[in-house]
Formats: structure tokens, C-alpha cells, sequence
């Protein structure tokens, strides 16, 4: 086997190319940026991100001009398709707002480094191969990549006790993970004699489905996978985990590490488990039932708005998850433009966590709200916009997700599930809706002061945009989450 | 005599991955626990060898020095993470790490 590095490889890791080289120059350039002036690194990111942006632009233009399903690159290592490209802009937004909002709060904490951006960079690119990669070891690398940079970022406040713990949580359950899922891998690879993903799908379907090595796979990967998108049992790390780390990080956390799962497990589980469906789907199902039970359920009684968001988004996971179950093409075009309005509507309401943060307090108490309306009006004007969303009440874009998840449970006769799911939606309203309570009627408290920065609100002003534009004009966004499907469903 | 066959190799790594998982459930030194997580990839590392043999193809062996390196990456960073908590609150017991609780 003769393997050339060629053109078409270079074009398809360009993006990650950009990022890695970006990362590694914010670690160099940081020696000679001042304490005062680490926003720069700020800038070198963004300015990272423009480029890949641009590489990314270029992919998906490629494949337009030639009328390409997709671009396979690295000897079938990684496959560039309409799937990878739109998790790509995904993450490529996340990572950008992340960036803005967190030159302010990392001041505040007193905790500004480089390091900081280039891990976000680091993050990304191991997402990048989550989304693109169609073989085992580039997947694990790119998995790992992504979550080892998660663990430091969580525990980046060094001297907060909560971080740490956070940290220490995190990285046991994530690290245990991680290995329950590439137990499965080995097993994969067992069966197939290959480690690309379309091999282990044509060794799979020729096997019996009751085959018990074929079984042990899928459990070991399924847990795996579960874990990372936090799904009911094994959902304990997200709470802690998002409460400890600086509220940053839990925004970049919940919204594009978990978009990166949710694209590693659609890939795995509709390309080489695709033939042993009947096996996974009441298993899924199961578990997405479990999912918006407890995380609904739990959410009621927080007072901490981060363990109550962290609560929200274990639930919302269990809807995109029912957008699996069902399998069609309305339920995949469900997920992808579910985790595209769950971006910006829960990346809106951490964004308004993290501004709350100020000289004196940590700001992640509910009642640190309290009286917003009367204090700052258009703050909690947009805060009220991201939690209509994230209950999904129309028109804001929450309910579109919502709508096409419940659609297609209908249309493949899951009745029950649909049931519970329009039932969860009652309770999820009433504990946003305790939010909102707060902030409009009760009393302004002292300590409840806002500490803006321009990047905050250019965050917080594109998120509301996004949450109602895709509420009131969908089109243009269900045009590219048909995009993203797989080229065997559309 | 009967030869050692990838059954077996199987069956070992079944075992240590049963007895990783019982050490990452039960032990309350979060250090215990690291190490029972190597256990877990160690569990990989002989499934993908004992493959590789099998078959005939050196991918598993290329897989398993990726886990590896994997795994020290993943022992940098956790010693480092616990350390800091060390500094912060002297103790490595996961039992007393619990100031996040509803």
C-alpha cells in the first residue's frame, strides 16, 4: 500500500490545519503579550476563526460547484458531507461567541491566560474530527482531543475549590467513558478486520444481529456514547460539571460539546449500527424517556441557575434523542435543526449567566436576577426570548425544533413517547417560567448589578437574533438541515 | 496441551475491563480510580492486539499505541487536575469532594 499525502487531503484537514496551527501560535505569541493586554489572544482566535471559516466555506462550495455527496479524503479516514460541514458551522459559531464573551469574565476571575483560547481552539478541532472522521482511530483521537481540553478548561480556576471538584468529576466520568467506548471500538475492529466505519457496517449486517460479540459492541459504545451527550444514567457529571466551571466554559460546554456528541453518536449509530436497529431503537427510546423525566423532574427544585440549565439541557438531549428513535427523515431533520436552535438559545441564556457575574458576587444564584425588568430592561427582555425558546413556545425557534421531534415520532407511530414528551414540555415551562418570575416581579436586589463588555452583547444580540429568526423565517435553515442528512435518506 | 487461542485473550480482557469498571464504582481514592481507568484501556489495548494477531493485520497494533498515548495524555492531565484540588482542599478521597450537591 503506497499512501501519498495528496491535494484532496490537504483541502479536506484544512480547517483543522488552521486551528491546530492557530492554537499552538497563541501559546507562543502569549509569552510576549502583557497582563494587561491578553485580549489580543482574544483576537488571534477570532482571527483563527475567520480563516477557518473561509476553509470551510471553500469545502462546501467545492462540493456544490461538482455536485459531490461527498469528498473522501486520507485513504477514507475522513469524509467531508453535508452531515460534517453544518456541525462544522456549528462549532464554528459556538467557538466564536465563546471567544467574545470571555475576555470580561476571565478579568473579573482574575484567571486570564492564553492557554484559555488555545485549548478553545484545541476543543475545536477535535470536534472538527468528530463531525468528519468515518474511521475509528481518527474519531477516538478527535473525541479525546476535544474532551482532555474540556477537562482543563473546566478546571481553568485554579484556586476555586467548585472548579476543581468540577474538574475531578468530569475527567473520572469522562475518562471512564471514553474507555468503555473505545472497548467497543476494539470489538468493532474485531469483527470487521478494518477500523473504517463502512467496513464494520457491511461486517456487521452480515453477521446475525443476536450475534453476542455484535451485542457487546453496541452496549459498550452505546454507554460510551451516552455518556458524552449526558443522557439518563449517566448524566451525573453534567450538573457538577457545569455548575464548578466558569460559566464560559459551561456555555461552550453544554452547547458545542454536546453538538460534537450528538454528531459522533448520529454518525456511529446510523452508519455501522445501522443493521442492528431493532435492537438499539426501544433501547434509545428507553433512555430518552429517562432522560426528560429526570432532567424535567430535577430541574424544578434548583436554585442554582447553572445546575438548572445543565438540568434543562440533560433534558433537551432526551429530545433530540427521540429525533433518533423515530429515524426518519423528518426526525433527523429534527435533530439537526434542534441542536442548531438549542446553539444559540442555551449559548443566549449562559451568556446572560456569565454577565451577571460581577466584582462581588458569583452570579449564578436564580435571585441574583431578581427585579432585572426594573434595572435593565432589555436584558431581561432577552433573557425572557432564550427561555420561550428553551420551553419552546412559539414563535420563538425552540418550538420549530420541538415541532418536527414530535412530527415524527407520530408519523412512526410512537405514540407514547410523543405523549410524555408534549407532557414534559408542561413541566420544563414551569420552572423557565420560575426565571421569569423573578426577574419581572420581584423586588431589584443590590448585589444584581450587570458587568457588560462589547462581546457580550454582540453575543447575546446574535443569539436572540438567531432564537427568533429561525422561529419566524425557517426556511433557509431547513434547507441546510436537509443538507446535512445523510446521503442514503434524502 | 491446548494452544492459547484469541478466545482467551478475549476473556482476559473482558476481566480486566470487569474489574476496571468495579474499581472505578467502588473505590473512593480518586487516584485508585485513575488507575483503575488505565485498567480499562489496558482491556482495550489486548483486544486490539489479540485482533490484530488474529487477523492478520497491523491496524489493531497502530490503534493500540494511539490508546496508549491516549491514556498517558489522560494521566497528565488527571494528576494535574488533582493536584490542584490537592492544593485547595488536602485530600484525594472522592468522597469528600462533594461541595456540588442539590
Amino acid at each position: 500500500m503506497n499512501f501519498q499525502f495528496t491535494q484532496t487531503d490537504f483541502f479536506v484537514l484544512r480547517p483543522a490545519i488552521l486551528l491546530c496551527l492557530f492554537g499552538c501560535g497563541i501559546l507562543i505569541t502569549d509569552f510576549f503579550i502583557e497582563a494587561r493586554q491578553k485580549f489580543f489572544n482574544a483576537l488571534t482566535a477570532l482571527i483563527g476563526r475567520g480563516f477557518t471559516g473561509y476553509a470551510l466555506w471553500q469545502q462546501q462550495s467545492y462540493l456544490k460547484a461538482n455536485g459531490l455527496p461527498e469528498l473522501v479524503g486520507l485513504s477514507g479516514a475522513i469524509t467531508i458531507d453535508g452531515f460534517g460541514i453544518f456541525f462544522n458551522w456549528i462549532f464554528l459559531i459556538a467557538t466564536a461567541l465563546a471567544i467574545i464573551i470571555s475576555t470580561r469574565y476571565l478579568e473579573i476571575e482574575q484567571e486570564h491566560h492564553g492557554e484559555y483560547y488555545a485549548l478553545l481552539l484545541f476543543a475545536q478541532t477535535g470536534m472538527v474530527f468528530l463531525a468528519t472522521a468515518t474511521e475509528l482511530v481518527t474519531l477516538f483521537i478527535g473525541l479525546e482531543l476535544m474532551a482532555l481540553s474540556f477537562y482543563v478548561m473546566v478546571g481553568f480556576l485554579r484556586g476555586d475549590k467548585r472548579s476543581n471538584e468540577a474538574a475531578v468529576k468530569y475527567l473520572l466520568l469522562g475518562a471512564f467513558s471514553s474507555g468503555m467506548l473505545v472497548y467497543g471500538f476494539s470489538i468493532f475492529y474485531g469483527i470487521a478486520n478494518s477500523t473504517k466505519l463502512a467496513d464494520i457496517a457491511q461486517a456487521i449486517s452480515s453477521r446475525d444481529p443476536k450475534d453476542p460479540m455484535v451485542f457487546l459492541a453496541l452496549a459498550t459504545t452505546a454507554v460510551g456514547l451516552l455518556f458524552k451527550i449526558a443522557a439518563a444514567p449517566f448524566h451525573m457529571w453534567a450538573p457538577d460539571a457545569y455548575e464548578g466551571a466558569p460559566t464560559t466554559i459551561t456555555a461552550y460546554l453544554s452547547v458545542a460539546s454536546k453538538a460534537a456528541s450528538f454528531a459522533f453518536l448520529l454518525r456511529i449509530f446510523q452508519s455501522p449500527l445501522a443493521s442492528v436497529r431493532p435492537t438499539w431503537e426501544p433501547l434509545l427510546g428507553a433512555v430518552a424517556l429517562l432522560t426528560m423525566t429526570l432532567g424535567n423532574l430535577a430541574a424544578i427544585s434548583q436554585t442554582n441557575i447553572k445546575r438548572l440549565l445543565a438540568y434543562s439541557s440533560i433534558s433537551h438531549a432526551g429530545y433530540i434523542l427521540l429525533g433518533l428513535v423515530s429515524g426518519n427523515q423528518t426526525g433527523l431533520k429534527g435533530i439537526a435543526v434542534y441542536i442548531l436552535v438549542y446553539t444559540f438559545m442555551n449559548f443566549g441564556a449562559f451568556t446572560m449567566v456569565v454577565a451577571m457575574r460581577n466584582q462581588k458576587i458569583i452570579g449564578d444564584d436564580i435571585d441574583d436576577m431578581a427585579g432585572l425588568m426594573v434595572k435593565r430592561p432589555a436584558y431581561a427582555v432577552l433573557m425572557l426570548i432564550f427561555l420561550l425558546s428553551l420551553a419552546g413556545i412559539p414563535p420563538t425557534a425552540g418550538f420549530l425544533g420541538k415541532y418536527y421531534i414530535f412530527l415524527s415520532l407520530i408519523q412512526t407511530q410512537h405514540y407514547y413517547l410523543a405523549v410524555f414528551a408534549v407532557l414534559y414540555v408542561a413541566v420544563a415551562a414551569y420552572y423557565y417560567f420560575r426565571i421569569v418570575k423573578v426577574m419581572f416581579a420581584s423586588e431589584a436586589v443590590e448585589r444584581g448589578e450587570i458587568s457588560d463588555s462589547a462581546g457580550i452583547r454582540v453575543a447575546l444580540a446574535v443569539s436572540a437574533v438567531f432564537t427568533l429568526l429561525i422561529g419566524v423565517y425557517p426556511e433557509p435553515f431547513l434547507e441546510m438541515a436537509q443538507r446535512s442528512l445523510f446521503a442514503s435518506l434524502r | 496441551m491446548h494452544p492459547i487461542t484469541t478466545v482467551h485473550y478475549l476473556f482476559l480482557s473482558a476481566a480486566l475491563l470487569l474489574v476496571g469498571t468495579i474499581g472505578v464504582l467502588t473505590r473512593r481514592n480518586i487516584v485508585v480510580i485513575l488507575m483503575s481507568i488505565e485498567l480499562i484501556l489496558n482491556a482495550v489495548n489486548i483486544n486490539l492486539i489479540a485482533f490484530s494477531r488474529q487477523l492478520g493485520n497491523v491496524n489493531g497494533q497502530v490503534f493500540a499505541i494511539f490508546v496508549i498515548t491516549d491514556a498517558a495524555a489522560e494521566a497528565a492531565v488527571g494528576l494535574g487536575i488533582l493536584i490542584a484540588l490537592f492544593r485547595n482542599k488536602e485530600t484525594v478521597n472522592a468522597d469528600e469532594v462533594d461541595i456540588l450537591k442539590w
